[in-house]
């Protein structure tokens, strides 16, 4: 009973802070109610019992990508916008389009079972373990590979972003 | 217990809002938080897949989304500021230099 209350109070403020940021017209504001939508879904991942996913969550997209976000957004003198209109001048064409996209994942979603093969991690054995000591011996066994690779990924960012927002030398 | 399909259905929300917000939104910097929003909710059902599968990959691959997230993020602020530093402007109607 606890569960699905919390369940339903961290999707109502989530799916709220996600209109909110499609609708406001301060970028600021945006990126606000975009922290409420990481700390929230962070909350849904504490519920799902993936407490080390959860706490990632908040430290990178809350901690790092949000504050990159407030950052740029502070750069730009106003907020950049010549032409007031928020929204592209057919969008009401455009809104039930994405609605439509939304009913037809939802049926076909709802409509398929979720079976599949059930893997070894139960929950008793995640916990008795630790939830951060599983995913980091997963990490570096069976996805050593991938691990690494995701962090040339990041060189390449830090690379390709100094280099991107760079002044020219002239 | 909350049924696996409430974690779906908040998913495929999150995820046509995003969707949403890329289509509607003139200002570059918005539709970049809507990009956001979509990888959020694609986390939101690897998580919970994970979950009820009794795995751990879900959330290996949430940590690798994040990854990519980051990335994405740098270097799409960087075009941002690179593009501003050349047109003055955020707003995507006035980027418009490749329109035929």
């Amino acid at each position: 009973m606890i569960l699905q209350v919390a369940f339903i109070y961290f999707a109502a403020v989530t799916v709220f802070s996600a209109l909110m940021v499609i609708t406001r017209k301060n970028p600021v504001h945006c990126a606000l109610y975009m922290l409420a939508v990481f700390t929230h879904v962070a909350g849904l991942f504490v519920l799902l019992d993936a407490e080390f996913v959860a706490a990632v969550q908040v430290l990178v997209y809350a901690g790092a990508i949000l504050v990159l976000f407030l950052f740029v957004i502070m750069l730009f003198r106003g907020d950049g916008m010549k032409d007031k209109a928020r929204f592209v001048s057919g969008w009401p064409i455009v809104a039930p389009i994405a609605i439509a996209l939304m009913g037809l994942l939802m049926s076909i979603l709802m409509h398929s079972g979720f079976s599949g093969a059930q893997g070894s991690y139960t929950i008793e054995a995640v916990r008795s373990a630790g939830n951060s000591q599983v995913i980091g011996m997963a990490l570096y066994t069976d996805y050593l590979f991938p691990f690494e690779i995701a962090s040339v990924i990041l060189l390449v960012a830090m690379v390709g972003a100094i280099v991107l927002a760079k002044k020219k030398a002239d | 217990m909350i049924p696996l399909s409430w974690y779906i259905a908040l998913s495929v929300l999150m995820f046509s809002i995003g969707v949403l917000g890329v289509l509607i939104r003139r200002n570059v910097i918005i539709i970049f938080m809507c990009i956001e929003l979509i990888l959020n909710s694609v986390n939101i059902a690897m998580v919970a897949f994970a979950h009820y599968l009794n795995s751990v990959r879900g959330q290996i691959f949430v940590l690798f989304i994040m990854t990519v997230a980051a990335a994405e993020a740098a270097i799409g602020l960087a075009i941002i500021i690179a593009m501003y530093r050349n047109k003055e402007t955020l707003n995507t109607s006035d980027i418009n230099i490749m329109k035929w």
